[in-house]
């Protein structure tokens, strides 16, 4: 039902955007996209995820067949509210840092006795089979959190370490054309193309850049969470692929989170 | 070498309690860096492993930034220096092909990515950062407007005696951009075989035909 709105208003924009003179064009840009968002706040499809996240995660599912209403995410068992904004975090439990995906898994296993390994390799197969259910669930518990300001834990020392391993990282430069992310991400006020760049070595306010995750995708009909995010920007750096949920990509979301302190979480949020 | 063996041998977790009893320093957590980079890649598609290796010029940079702090000048040039050798000339002597192709490799930002077919064509990314016409309003600010750039640079003859050095320069820095400046954002689109000599011709003539758009 929403989808045809969704492509109705987009085309709206389009036309507004051919409709004005190049200049013009580029400085209303930003404007555009903020407003389209306005538009679409009533009607925005992640919404469908987030519904079907919740009925996961109070659904009995697994060899356990138990729910997940019982998962610590870093605020005590079944605690939701606040949790997606200090994620990643070290866990006691598994010994690692770990964001809100590779949570829901560990959750999986010991809650509902799924194989985290199957999970894993689900996982890597964005948005189908039990990767689309990961989604869903990460979509609901990161919706509680709208509205709040990250505050990821660093107290921990391998908080700290992660914090440090995602800095080189970001911006470690190779592949075939020598980016890092802080080719596109290190300064502030500059565009590929039309697009916007956040500067996404400190805060990049509200709603920008890491608090703008997870998001709906219109130009391709897809929920993306951070995960996927990253997958698809270290595509376009044509470096290899990183695996799912691996050290990188935690230390990555680490950094990123650290950075985007104070920062309000707009999720879901909607993109082009 | 036996160093570096030694170091991937120690699981993450190890290293991170070797430095528990002071905080770690910055070189413990570059040696982290390196064993996270290791595990945690695969290769996909055409892109292998191979890409995570970095060369001096790439491995000297990032450190800089991570540092926060520029290259000091010696060894900025050294980087300069190696990479000035590495640019190969035209074979014919001829720098500049047609714009108009030259306009299309700077429009396509694909190729080479896990996504693209293994020997599919690449795009040269031009109008992701640089304007360079004044029809092409999608541009990107990462670098600079080149719009007007033969003008702005005196070239009315790309073949003239006058014009050799802007024309050597941007062949130059078209080949690999490292050898003017140590820590450019620019991928190296010779060196790197991103675009052959041929499509750096033709992004050439965009730049410097006086025909061209991008003159106008």
């Amino acid at each position: 039902m929403k989808k045809p709105m969704v492509q109705r208003q987009v085309l709206a924009a389009a036309v507004l955007l051919a409709a004005m003179g190049a200049a013009q064009a580029q400085d209303a840009t930003a404007e555009g996209i903020a407003k389209y968002r306005e538009m679409l706040q009533d009607g925005n499809p992640a919404e469908l995820f987030e519904m079907k996240g919740e009925e996961l995660w109070k659904q009995k599912r697994g060899p356990k067949n138990a729910t997940l209403e019982k998962c610590d995410l870093g605020k005590g068992p079944g605690v939701i509210k606040g949790a997606f904004v200090e994620l990643p975090r070290y866990f006691a439990d598994t010994g690692r840092v770990q964001d809100l995906e590779t949570r829901l898994i560990t959750c999986m296993e010991t809650l509902q006795g799924f194989k985290s390994e199957d999970l894993y390799k689900a996982a890597a197969n964005y948005g189908k089979g039990e990767s689309a259910n990961l989604v869903a669930v990460t979509t609901y518990v990161a919706t509680a959190s709208k509205g709040m300001d990250f505050a990821l834990p660093q107290a921990n020392e391998k908080e700290k370490t992660m914090y440090e391993v995602g800095k080189r990282l970001f911006f470690a430069r190779g592949g075939a054309h020598d980016f890092a992310c802080s080719t596109c991400h290190g300064v502030d006020g500059q565009r590929i193309r039309l697009q916007d760049l956040p500067n996404l070595t400190k805060n990049p306010g509200d709603g920008v850049g890491f608090a703008a995750w997870p998001a709906y995708r219109v130009s391709n009909s897809e929920m993306w969470t951070m995960q996927k995010r990253l997958n698809d920007c270290y595509r376009q750096q044509r470096f290899p692929e990183p695996k799912f949920g691996s050290d990188a990509t935690i230390a990555l979301a680490v950094y990123m989170g650290v950075n985007s302190k104070g920062a309000e979480s707009i999720v879901p949020s909607i993109k082009r | 070498m036996k160093k570096m063996l030694k170091i991937a041998s120690i699981p993450l977790a190890a290293l991170v309690l070797a430095a528990c009893s002071s905080s770690p320093s910055s070189a413990d957590y570059d040696k982290i860096a390196e064993q996270v980079t290791k595990s945690s890649f695969q290769a996909k598609g055409q892109v292998g492993l191979d890409r995570l290796q970095q060369d001096d010029a790439n491995r000297l940079c990032s450190a800089a930034d991570v540092a926060g702090q520029p290259l000091d000048e010696k060894t900025a040039q050294a980087i300069e220096a190696a990479n000035l050798k590495t640019i190969q000339w035209p074979t014919d002597g001829k720098f500049l092909g047609d714009w108009k192709n030259g306009e299309k490799l700077a429009q396509s930002g694909r190729g080479l990515t896990w996504s693209d077919k293994a020997g599919s064509d690449n795009g040269g990314n031009c109008y992701n950062c640089h304007q360079i016409t004044k029809e092409e309003i999608s541009f990107g600010t990462i670098g600079p407007s080149l719009y007007h750039y033969a003008k702005l640079r005196g070239v009315t003859d790309p073949n003239s005696p006058a014009a050799k050095a802007v024309v050597e320069y941007t062949w130059g820095k078209l080949w690999n951009a490292r050898a003017y400046s140590a820590c450019s954002q620019m991928p190296r689109v010779g060196h790197n075989a991103i675009l052959d000599e041929a499509g750096i011709k033709d992004v050439m003539a965009l730049l410097l035909d006086p025909a061209s758009p991008a003159n106008k």
